[in-house]
């Protein structure tokens, strides 16, 4: 189900009534919001700090709060894929997990997930090339495959474990994986930092030492290290950065002698 | 089924009738002198305008290029989607829509024959495929010939008239319509890695010019009396100071001219109206093409007008495309068709702010403006490479209004602003100008006969448009044009309904027609193949040549055009 009405922009100009009369499509086929869902309206809140509170499983509702510019969306429970995909403000707190394409071309404002999340956290939808460009996502759990794909501008938070190749492609921005990665962090990265504090198998090859830092600086917070320092990717003259924790990757010693 | 238009005001350039209040009746899909009133459904069109259906000289729909520019843009398609309605099917596609939902895009904005302009012919097959799958409209396409191998290899030897016997043969064996020139020479120097650099710089190998071949193309045009002239992409397309490229290619083919009747279709001419030496001093060249159109009569031009949107560049100009996919960093598709063509694909964003852009939005609208006869410049955006047709009403309202121009105009690059002559010039399109770059003199240069007009005996594919031109003044309303030219309120094609406000309401298949030779009967299924003919399809092709024809049955709706030619 595709649901672009759900957000505070859309909601906040219309009264109840209206608000269930709002077209979603299930399917082929087209559905007013009301006809799916319970809708109720709590209380009048003044200006543009709109919540809407979602209650239940949304697994299946894809593009809420998409676009969306100012209020607040809390789901207790799973939300479906393409989550607040191009918004450029407010905030979307999610208690459960989050599918695929999570922020995806976000500009601004802040996601919150307090569970796990799928692929593509910020990334642009297939063939576009318009990445994250600012904002906030702070993951919880763990996160799929290519976080921060083609990213732009803003911050990734993860503190579980992410799989392969995230920030492919990344052009500027920050992306921190307090867990694990499994792989290929960085490919094709032009610029942007990626500080991974957990293990990771192998560093892709077209990457270079650089140096060896006790700690990196992420708007004002600090992450102790000490991280190797590695330049790539060089495949694409990429100048990115890639911190990965010494203590908890012995196996990368070896590149300390070409420092 | 008989139909009749009542009280509208028609706008019909080819019968000299501009904004008259007149019936039409229209008789078993042609129009004719009178219906019976009683039997007939009547269609009240009082205070709104009656024009042909819209012909379209030059946009790509189909075929393997534009299939390949749907496969590399999801990102094009999913925000742009139509649903399934009890009679149309899905679709998707912002620039390069699916072929069902092209045939009704068109349908709702009142055009009814479309020309897909670059058919390799080798992907003839897939071109047709497609064209019979885009519904409602009717089509035609032109085979790329500039740099087919065969033609230049007579042309080298000089030997037109085998030249001509060998252009009929692939016209009728690829179903074609018209002789496409995409930057003669160029494409088969792009086989080498290289360009050519101007109309005398000659191509690798074959050791022809341009000129030559433009020429010889143009001789065997005449030699076979094809309706339309020959349908050139110049030299040197999307390059700094390219207009005088233009000027000389235009002229070249002057002394070939007889009876005043045109015998050179310049396309997209908008992206061969450069001036300047580097993309940093840019400027347009519009003045000086149109100028040279005003005192020559055997040129036509069409627009390629670029608008404001994220698009998909698309052109059998291979090295062209190349330069495009350095400037612009994008994805693309470059592909060497056999000993044909070339061709690439592109994505582009033309933005408001960039100078070079917003120079080339003001070229187009330059070039329309300042050639004073409508019959010489016609309509389009190149679709998808200017700009996806849908934007046509935007384009209508351009022309129409100099308040419209200005609004944009206003949000320009400020350097481009300054440069651009479009305030200085103050000419606004009347409906009846209107009609005639957008399906008349297309029709005429086309040299369709039961097109573009609306005649007795002229096909009944009519478009009918909300606007009443005695109330609303399209210089200061324009917004209200924009409105009318997107949605028609009826759209008819051969005599059916098939659009009303701009929701289809039948789908019909429309004709695909193409170029048959009545003088000369082995042209055709068994052709006198030059003798080394089907060696060379042996060595060179991945096509026997046996399975190269593409016989008449394989078309849905085959609408061939007997031509006499000479030889």
């Amino acid at each position: 189900m595709y649901a672009d009405c759900i957000s505070p922009d859309i909601f906040g100009e219309k009264n109840l009534e209206e608000i269930l009369k709002l077209k979603v499509w299930e399917g082929n086929k087209l559905k007013s919001l009301g006809d799916l869902f319970d809708v109720r309206f709590e209380r009048e809140i003044e200006g543009d700090n709109i919540v809407i509170k979602l209650v239940g499983n949304f697994i299946k509702v894809r593009r809420i709060g998409a676009n969306m510019s100012s209020g607040k969306i809390i789901i207790e429970g799973n939300v479906g894929m393409h989550l607040g995909e191009g918004m450029s403000g407010g905030e979307i707190i999610v208690n459960g997990y989050a599918d695929s394409w999570l922020g995806g071309s976000m500009k601004g404002g802040r996601i919150e997930v307090k569970g796990s999340t799928g692929d593509y956290v910020g990334a642009p939808y297939r063939g576009s090339k318009d990445g994250m460009m600012g904002g906030q996502i702070i993951i919880h759990g763990d996160a799929g495959r290519e976080i921060g794909h083609l990213m732009r501008g803003g911050t990734i938070k993860v503190y579980g474990s992410v799989k392969h190749f995230a920030g492919i492609g990344m052009i500027d921005g920050t992306i921190l994986i307090r867990g694990d990665c499994a792989g290929e962090a960085g490919a094709a990265m032009r610029n942007g930092r990626i500080i991974i504090c957990g293990y990771i198998p192998s560093v892709i090859p077209t990457f270079t030492i650089d140096s060896i830092r006790p700690n990196v600086d992420i708007n004002g917070e600090k992450i102790s290290g000490p991280f190797y320092r590695f330049i790539g990717d060089i495949a694409d003259n990429g100048e990115g950065k890639l911190f990965i924790s010494k203590s908890r990757n012995p196996h990368l010693a070896f590149y300390e002698k070409y420092l | 089924m008989s139909l009749l238009i009542k009280n509208g005001l028609v706008y019909d350039p080819l019968n000299n009738v501009n904004g008259e209040v007149m019936d039409i009746s229209i008789e078993d899909g042609r129009i004719v002198e009178d219906v019976d009133e009683h039997k007939a459904k009547v269609i009240d069109a009082s205070g709104m305008i009656v024009m042909p259906g819209g012909i379209d000289i030059h946009t790509h729909i189909a075929g393997s290029e534009v299939n390949s520019g749907r496969l590399l843009r999801p990102e094009d398609h999913v925000y742009d989607v139509e649903p399934k309605t009890a009679i149309t099917r899905s679709g998707v596609g912002h620039s390069i829509p699916s072929t069902f939902t092209t045939g009704y895009r068109y349908a709702r904005m009142g055009y009814t024959f479309l020309c897909n302009p670059s058919m390799p012919p080798l992907e003839a097959r897939h071109t047709h495929e497609e064209l019979e799958d885009t519904p409602i409209v009717d089509k035609v396409t032109y085979p790329l010939l500039g740099d087919w191998w065969f033609v230049l290899e007579f042309l080298k030897d000089g030997l037109v008239k085998e030249c001509a016997e060998h252009v009929a043969w692939i016209i009728v064996a690829t179903k074609g319509y018209a002789i496409k020139i995409v930057n003669p020479g160029g494409l088969e120097a792009w086989g080498f890695g290289r360009n050519v650099k101007d109309l005398d710089d000659p191509v690798p190998y074959f050791d022809i010019t341009p000129r030559e071949i433009i020429r010889g193309l143009c001789m065997v045009n005449k030699i076979l009396n094809l309706p339309h002239t020959i349908h050139v992409h110049t030299n040197r397309l999307g390059q700094p100071g390219n207009y005088i490229t233009t000027i000389k290619t235009m002229d070249c083919v002057k002394d070939l001219a007889t009876s005043n009747r045109p015998v050179i279709h310049i396309t997209h001419c908008q992206f061969s109206a450069f001036k300047g030496d580097s993309w940093a001093n840019m400027r347009s060249g519009a003045e000086e093409i149109a100028k040279y159109v005003n005192s020559h009569s055997h040129v036509t031009l069409d627009m390629g007008q670029v608008i404001f949107t994220d698009t998909t560049t698309m052109t059998a100009d291979g090295p062209w495309q190349f330069t495009l996919y350095e400037l612009s960093g994008n994805k693309w598709v470059n592909h060497d068709v056999e000993v044909e063509t070339s061709s690439g694909i592109v994505p582009f964003k033309y933005r408001r702010k960039s100078y070079v852009h917003a120079t080339m939005w003001s070229i187009g609208l330059e070039l329309a403006l300042l050639i004073k006869d409508p019959w010489k410049i016609y309509l389009t955006t190149d679709h998808p490479n200017g700009g996806p047709f849908t934007s046509y009403p935007k384009i209508i309202s351009w022309l129409m209004s100099e308040r419209a121009r200005e609004q944009t105009l206003k949000k320009i690059n400020r350097r481009a602003r300054a440069r651009s002559l479009l305030p200085s010039i103050d000419r606004e399109f009347t409906f009846y100008e209107i009609a005639i770059v957008t399906r008349a003199g297309q029709a005429r240069a086309l040299g369709l006969k039961n097109k573009g007009h609306l005649g007795v005996g002229a096909d009944a594919d009519i478009a009918i448009y909300n606007i009443n031109p005695k109330k609303v003044d399209p210089s200061r309303d324009y917004r209200a044009v924009r409105r009318a030219f997107s949605r028609a309120a009826y759209t008819i094609k051969g005599g059916e309904i098939v659009a009303i406000n701009g929701e289809i309401v039948k789908v019909l298949d429309g004709r695909t027609y193409w170029i048959n030779f009545e003088t000369s009967p082995q042209i055709g299924d068994t052709i006198k193949a030059p003798s080394d003919l089907k060696r060379k399809f042996r060595e060179y092709w991945t096509v026997e040549f046996e399975n190269y024809f593409i016989p008449e049955r394989f078309l849905k709706v085959s609408a061939p055009i007997f031509v006499r030619a000479g030889v």
